[in-house]
């Protein structure tokens, strides 16, 4: 199944990995469609937002890119990690789900674009302290760049950098909680 | 915040590299081995008679079953650390161990007469190999829950309990070099249930610490 698409993003998890972030972006962008299909052919009653299950996925991801082996394959480690993050979403808001790995084999995701609405990832950047939270907005909802960013508050591009990954981190952790 | 809006947040962080896993975990086995060689050293040390005791058959057996228990353990654990792994594959090799255990203490049963057989069993260290084991076992336990966290255990209590296995394993291979009990029957025992102790441990620290 899904030789292309996992070639596909392998090359650009490389890519990603070795340092370029347009590969990077490519590779989230497409991957997130896919988590998307995966959400929504699994929440099949309410209570959990698909479009949730992907941004923490791919805050996941982000996080724990280390833990993928160059040479493996990247789709089994992107629903594994989805799988996780439903779960673990249904958990919390109290329901007991089992996915069972066999079902994610038969979900060959057909990207999927997302919907608008509110999303939880934004009320956790709220509870960021001041100065993370208007860095990680910027770049975020703004779409700034680094050197933008750090101009538009005074600050060094380094600690512009520092600011974004302490605040994802947080925002990563607040999901890590239960 | 949409989803977009995210990944431009997340490429903005790419330069951010944490250590490959691949790599945390060597450095992890080598850190969790010093200090439980350290602990050994200080508060134990090896059996006087040990340069005589490596010539006999019973006291390297001790070593075969917990070095194999180890690696066995060691590559669990580090598939377990990666979502989408084949766990599976990699936990048929732990049936490994009680296999050399039981075939060992089916052949002692037969070698040792049968009124020593309780001696033999009861050895003359229980509280002292069911002391020391966990002792020794506990500092490599909490480097293997810090390798965990940085991990991403999608089954955090099993890979707790793997973690106390392996440090289990690397404990009782440091403690086996001080006691004199050994015969099969009594590695069976009372080492098992001193790694048992390591493992629920490890299986209860696992959901709490590395939860991601």
């Amino acid at each position: 199944m899904n030789g292309d698409a996992e070639k596909e993003l392998a090359t650009l998890l490389r890519a990603a990995i070795a340092g370029d972030e347009r590969a990077y972006a490519a590779f989230l962008g497409r991957t997130a469609a896919i988590v998307r299909g995966f959400a929504r052919r699994k929440i099949v009653q309410g209570g959990v937002d698909p479009e949730d299950i992907v941004q923490e996925t791919l805050l996941a991801i982000h996080m724990k890119r280390h833990t993928w082996i160059s040479d493996a394959p990247v789709l089994p480690w992107v629903y594994a990690i989805a799988r996780f993050k439903l779960i673990d979403a249904f958990r919390k808001r109290g329901r007991h789900v089992e996915i069972e790995i066999g079902d994610i084999a038969e979900t060959v995701a057909q990207p999927e674009a997302e919907t608008v609405s509110d999303r939880e990832i934004g009320r956790v950047l709220d509870g960021l302290a001041a100065g993370q939270r208007s860095v990680v907005a910027a770049i975020s909802i703004e779409g700034s760049s680094i050197g933008e960013t750090a101009d538009k508050f005074g600050m060094t591009e380094t600690a512009v950098r520092v600011a974004l990954h302490r605040g994802l981190r947080s925002i990563a952790k607040k999901f890590g909680r239960s | 915040m949409q989803t977009n809006d995210l990944i431009n947040a997340l490429k903005a962080d790419a330069a951010k590299q944490a250590m490959p896993l691949g790599h945390a975990w060597w450095v992890a086995i080598a850190a969790a081995t010093i200090i439980a060689a350290a602990v050994f050293v200080v508060l134990i040390g090896p059996r006087p008679d040990f340069a005589v005791a490596a010539h006999t058959l019973r006291f390297l057996f001790k070593f075969v079953v917990t070095l194999v228990l180890t690696a066995v353990a060691f590559a669990l654990l580090r598939v377990l650390s990666r979502p989408g792994s084949d766990v599976r594959g990699a936990a048929r090799w732990l049936i490994l161990t009680p296999i050399l255990l039981g075939t060992a203490v089916a052949a002692e049963l037969f070698a040792v007469p049968s009124d020593q057989l309780v001696t033999v069993w009861w050895g003359s260290n229980v509280y002292v190999c069911l002391t020391f084991i966990p002792l020794i076992g506990l500092g490599p336990l909490a480097v293997f829950l810090a390798a965990l966290r940085h991990g991403a255990p999608t089954r955090p209590r099993v890979a707790g309990a793997v973690a106390g296995l392996l440090a289990g394993g690397i404990a009782a291979t440091f403690y086996a070099a001080h006691c004199t009990d050994d015969s099969p029957l009594f590695v069976a025992t009372w080492y098992s249930i001193a790694i048992a102790g390591l493992v629920v441990l490890g299986a209860i620290c696992g959901r709490r610490v590395a939860r991601w």
